[in-house]
């Protein structure tokens, strides 16, 4: 069963909370040894979630649309009085004062939390394999990766431990493993999500988002965790009052709505034909179901990823800057506070933190931050300009949401560079805040997932989901 | 010494130019902080006033305190500065244990506030920019030495991180220690006026960095020090006149001065370096992701012109031409907090029963005393009581000598200056029979005093007159009006 008819069923009193809860606590009994999809089960409190939500059926109460689901959170989200690690050793033994914003609004919608789920360390990795408390498997083939950074939320879903999960996205990082775990990823408008207490990788470009298996649950979702907070300024006023509904209008057929496939994110060197094959696949069936399709040049998303690791880095290497031993977490001590800071620092901190911070401090220093930070922006300029060209003459844009399918796990460790390019498709909707989803799309010769990337205008939501629900009902007949 | 120093020294004085120019860092009295809605106050028991926000725990995020925007305009009224559509917020990024997000809040390149002035005894000494930012902790160090690098452990209280600040850079525009006297107390007195802060230096509300440097007349401006750790009015003046000494002595002994920043010692009486860096802090400023940028609309624009308080300057000109008081008492009076205020509604009060200028004298004499003495705000006085005693000195009900003393007792128990002297039977006879006839008793009483006034030489006339006038107060019990008794006595002496 999905969200969507869990929700109902449990609203409706035809099924329990708890009942829902066990058969999900169950499966992760099952599986979790193998795939390690969590940092942290949180079984009891689930348990006690589910009952209060069948309690609030008997008086007669409605919990609310997500009542009963249960739902995995990265963990990179703050849940107060729990472990919040970000993967980390450098929180080790921190617990939150308080609860995100999403948290709250979950919780307010009737879900039960099932656990915090594995990342890479910092959301910094395309494979959760940077986590320090070891990888996560993919379930679709456990010697392959989920995708990162949020590889547990999207394996979560996958291996069916949850029916919905939050995931962050800065570069990809809820897309990528959706795509690579077979299931629907969606990142928002930047700003129709509260970040506040999403700890932060990179400040202009995290946005949270939700996983789901199918595209309604993952607009069900989207639509309990949106909306203006007053503890996030760069949250936007007018969400959800001045954007549609995507769950009012998924049924409303694609018929009339013109695509651009994006030869930039689908025809570049390093995508696999399977993956270029599948988004092509993904236009036709559109066109077939009435859109109108047409290639389309975005030129500046080549540079997107250049300018992403400028960008990303820099944030990060400020927002970094506060584990150091002084207030909370990990404390390595030294003789001075200056080598206290250094050896927490060098102690807590993986290898791929530490060079992502080295990278983002050298990018904004004096006499580097114009050439490297300063050109990084105008790239991020140039894309936003060049995204809203086309959407002049596109409703939606499509390409693919991975270069390839999941890769085995140490194949791309050694490299960085490798590993970065992961990230090629999705970064340039991070850059310029536009929303865009992952939807499964067919499978490679050895049945493993890929995804197809819908991009949409700022706030578009409602057209883009449209668009991806058409693309999943095409998904029978094209694989 | 001998006089060829002597000459030298003058003719040194005469070569150099001190030239100094302010960093001034207020914090603004908001109820809350400046990203949060913890309580902004002084002195709370350490880390009470805290939050994740404040705190910078992982995933907290700031949001912009409106009030400080109303703040900033206000200031940008006052100084004449530029407020410009669109200002933003950077981070400056460094670590340090009192700071918690291990990088500083605060304007950069984009401030608020932009080419201002402010006219200082009729100079106009320039302010370059005015900008926001967050306030840290404080560290307090224990065992060896109270200094971060002997101490065996610290402690950190975050209270005061977050809370708003605002630093005013002045041009190097300023000559003296004493024009740099004038420009912080000018500066405090307006910022006092506009109700943006306390500019209480002693509880850190107001602090100053002074850059001092030197050069010949006419020269190119000389390198600077900057001199922190100077908190009061005084310290400022003598760390500039000593910087000014030692830069000049330096160059004159053909050294160069370092640009450096330097600490006041206000015991030793003199600055020393810093502890110095091996290289210099990069702080790789970029723009604050988590915040917008500041946009203050035009409704808001308006209102706060529309609600600035007449300005300390314009107040001064005003009190001195309606009142006809010099410029050393509009200084007094406008240099404590609510005294003007306190003047201004004690002469309407007056309705006619004296001058402006008796309510001034009072006002800045025992007024300012018990003022000072109490540490109580001028607000919390009865301006009417004021009023009502120049009144009966003005009347004649009671000499300038008895109002002090009724004046003190109003001022400590609250209570009406009437109501004082009819209680301590104070008020003067100035009844002429009344008067008249006390006279004649001490003349009968008193022949050979009086028979000596009249034979004796203007010596000996003066010493009876006075002995005479001491005799009637006494049969009066002091309570004759004086000027009357004169009077009386010297028309019935010429009568004989
Ligand atoms: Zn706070």
């Amino acid at each position: 069963m999905n969200a969507t008819e869990l929700a109902a069923a449990v609203r409706s009193g035809e099924r329990s909370a708890v009942e829902v809860v066990e058969e999900h606590l169950s499966r992760i009994d099952a599986r979790e040894g193998e795939l390690h999809a969590f940092n942290l089960v949180m079984a009891d409190d689930a348990r006690a979630a589910a009952a209060q939500i069948d309690a609030a059926v008997a008086r007669g109460e409605d919990p609310g649309p997500l009542a009963g689901v249960p739902v995995a959170l990265k963990d990179n989200m703050c849940t107060r009085g729990l472990p919040t690690t970000c993967s980390s050793k450098i929180l080790d033994g921190w617990k939150p004062p308080y609860d995100a914003t999403v948290v709250t609004r979950l919780r307010d919608a009737g879900a039960v939390f099932v656990g915090k789920t594995n990342l890479d360390e910092f959301a910094m990795g395309s494979s959760t394999e940077n986590s320090a408390f070891g990888p996560t498997r993919n379930p679709h083939d456990p010697s392959r990766v989920p995708g990162g950074s949020s590889g547990g939320s999207a394996a979560a879903v996958a291996a069916d431990f949850a029916a919905l999960s939050l995931g962050s996205d800065t570069g990809g990082s809820i897309r990528q493993p959706a795509a690579l775990c077979g299931v629907v990823g969606v990142k928002p408008t930047y700003g129709a999500v509260s970040r506040y207490g999403l700890i932060a990788f990179a400040s202009s470009l995290d946005q949270i988002g939700p996983f789901a298996t199918t595209v309604a649950d993952a607009a069900l979702a989207l639509e309990v965790i949106w909306g203006h907070d007053p503890l996030d300024s760069t949250s936007i006023g007018s969400v959800p009052s001045a954007i549609e509904s995507p769950l009012a209008v998924l049924d409303r057929g694609v018929e009339g709505l013109r695509v651009g496939i994006v030869d930039e994110i689908t025809l570049a060197e390093g995508i696999a034909p399977e993956v270029r094959a599948a988004v092509e696949a993904a236009g036709l069936a559109l066109e077939s179901a009435g859109a109108s399709v047409e290639h389309v040049s975005v030129p500046s998303a080549e540079y997107g990823l250049s300018a992403y690791y400028l960008i990303a880095p820099a944030e990060a290497s400020s927002n970094l800057a506060r584990y150091d031993g002084v207030r909370y977490g990990l404390r390595v001590d030294g003789e001075t506070v200056e080598q206290m800071n250094a050896a927490t620092r060098d102690c807590g901190f993986g290898a791929e933190v530490k060079r992502r911070i080295m990278l983002g401090t050298y990018a904004l220093s004096t006499g580097y931050y114009d050439a490297y930070y300063g050109t990084a922006q105008r790239v991020r300029t140039l894309i936003i300009r060049d995204f809203e060209r086309a959407y002049e003459r596109f409703d939606v844009l499509l390409g693919a949401t991975s270069p390839t399918v999941a890769f085995e796990l140490g194949a791309r460790t050694a490299d960085p560079l490798a590993m970065y390019l992961s990230d090629v498709c999705t970064v340039p909707s991070n850059l310029s805040g536009d929303p865009a989803m992952s939807v499964p799309f067919g499978a490679d010769a050895a049945g493993l997932p890929i995804g197809v990337q819908v991009l949409a205008p700022a706030l578009q939501e409602a057209t883009m989901f449209r668009v991806a629900a058409a693309i999943e009902a095409a998904k029978g007949s094209a694989s | 010494m001998t006089d060829t120093t002597d000459t030298a020294d003058a003719s040194r004085t005469d070569q150099w130019e001190t030239v100094v120019g302010l960093e001034v860092h207020v914090e603004l009295a908001t109820v809350t902080k400046l990203f949060c809605a913890c309580p902004n106050l002084f002195g709370a028991e350490p880390n009470t006033n805290i939050c994740p926000v404040c705190l910078g725990l992982p995933g907290s995020l700031p949001v912009l305190n409106e009030r400080v925007v109303e703040f900033a305009l206000r200031v940008g009224e006052a100084f004449h500065f530029d407020v410009p559509e669109r200002s933003i917020f950077h981070r400056k990024n460094y670590f340090y244990p009192d700071m918690p997000k291990d990088f500083q809040t605060t304007q950069y390149d984009e401030p608020i506030c932009l080419a201002g002035w402010l006219d200082v005894d009729g100079v106009r000494v320039g302010i370059t920019r005015a900008h926001l930012e967050e306030d840290t902790g404080k560290s307090v160090h224990l065992g060896g030495g109270g200094r971060i690098h002997d101490a065996s452990h610290s402690l950190v209280d975050y209270n005061r991180a977050g809370v708003p600040l605002m630093e005013i850079v002045s041009e190097p525009d300023m000559r003296s220690s004493e024009q740099a006297r004038r420009y912080v107390e000018e500066l405090r007195a307006t910022l006092l006026a506009i109700g943006v802060s306390d500019v209480k230096m002693e509880e850190g509300s107001l602090r100053v960095d002074a850059n001092i440097s030197v050069r010949h007349y006419g020269d190119e401006f000389g390198t600077r020090a900057e001199i922190k750790n100077v908190n009061s009015l005084r310290s400022l003046a003598r760390a500039i006149d000593y910087e000014h000494d030692r830069q000049i002595e330096m160059l004159e002994r053909g050294e160069r001065v370092k640009q450096e920043t330097r600490h006041w010692d206000e015991e030793a009486g003199c600055t020393r370096p810093g502890r110095s860096k091996e290289e210099p802090d990069d702080y790789r400023y970029f723009p604050e992701p988590d915040l917008v940028p500041i946009a203050p609309s035009a409704e808001l624009r308006a209102h706060v012109r529309a609600s600035m308080p007449e300005l300390p300057a314009a107040q001064r000109t005003r009190l001195i031409d309606e009142w006809g008081i010099n410029d050393h008492e509009a200084g007094v009076l406008l240099s404590t907090p609510g005294l003007a205020e306190y003047a201004e509604t004690a002469v309407v009060a007056l309705d006619g029963g004296g001058t402006p200028k008796d309510v001034v004298n009072w006002a800045t004499n025992d007024v300012l005393s018990y003022v000072n003495e109490t540490g109580l705000s001028p607000a919390l006085l009865a301006p009417e009581m004021l009023a009502e005693l120049v009144r009966l000195v003005g009347d004649g009900t009671i000499s300038r000598n008895q109002a002090r003393d009724v004046l003190a007792e109003s001022l400590r128990e609250e209570k009406w200056p009437k109501a004082i002297v009819s209680e301590r039977g104070l008020a003067q006879v100035s009844d002429e029979g009344a008067l008249g006839a006390a006279v004649d008793d001490v003349l009968a009483q008193n022949a050979d005093a009086v028979e000596e006034w009249r034979s004796g030489d203007d010596k000996v006339k003066k010493k009876k007159r006075g002995f005479l006038m001491g005799e009637c107060m006494k049969a009066l019990k002091g309570q004759g009006n004086p000027q009357l008794l004169n009077r009386l006595l010297d028309e019935r002496l010429a009568r004989g």
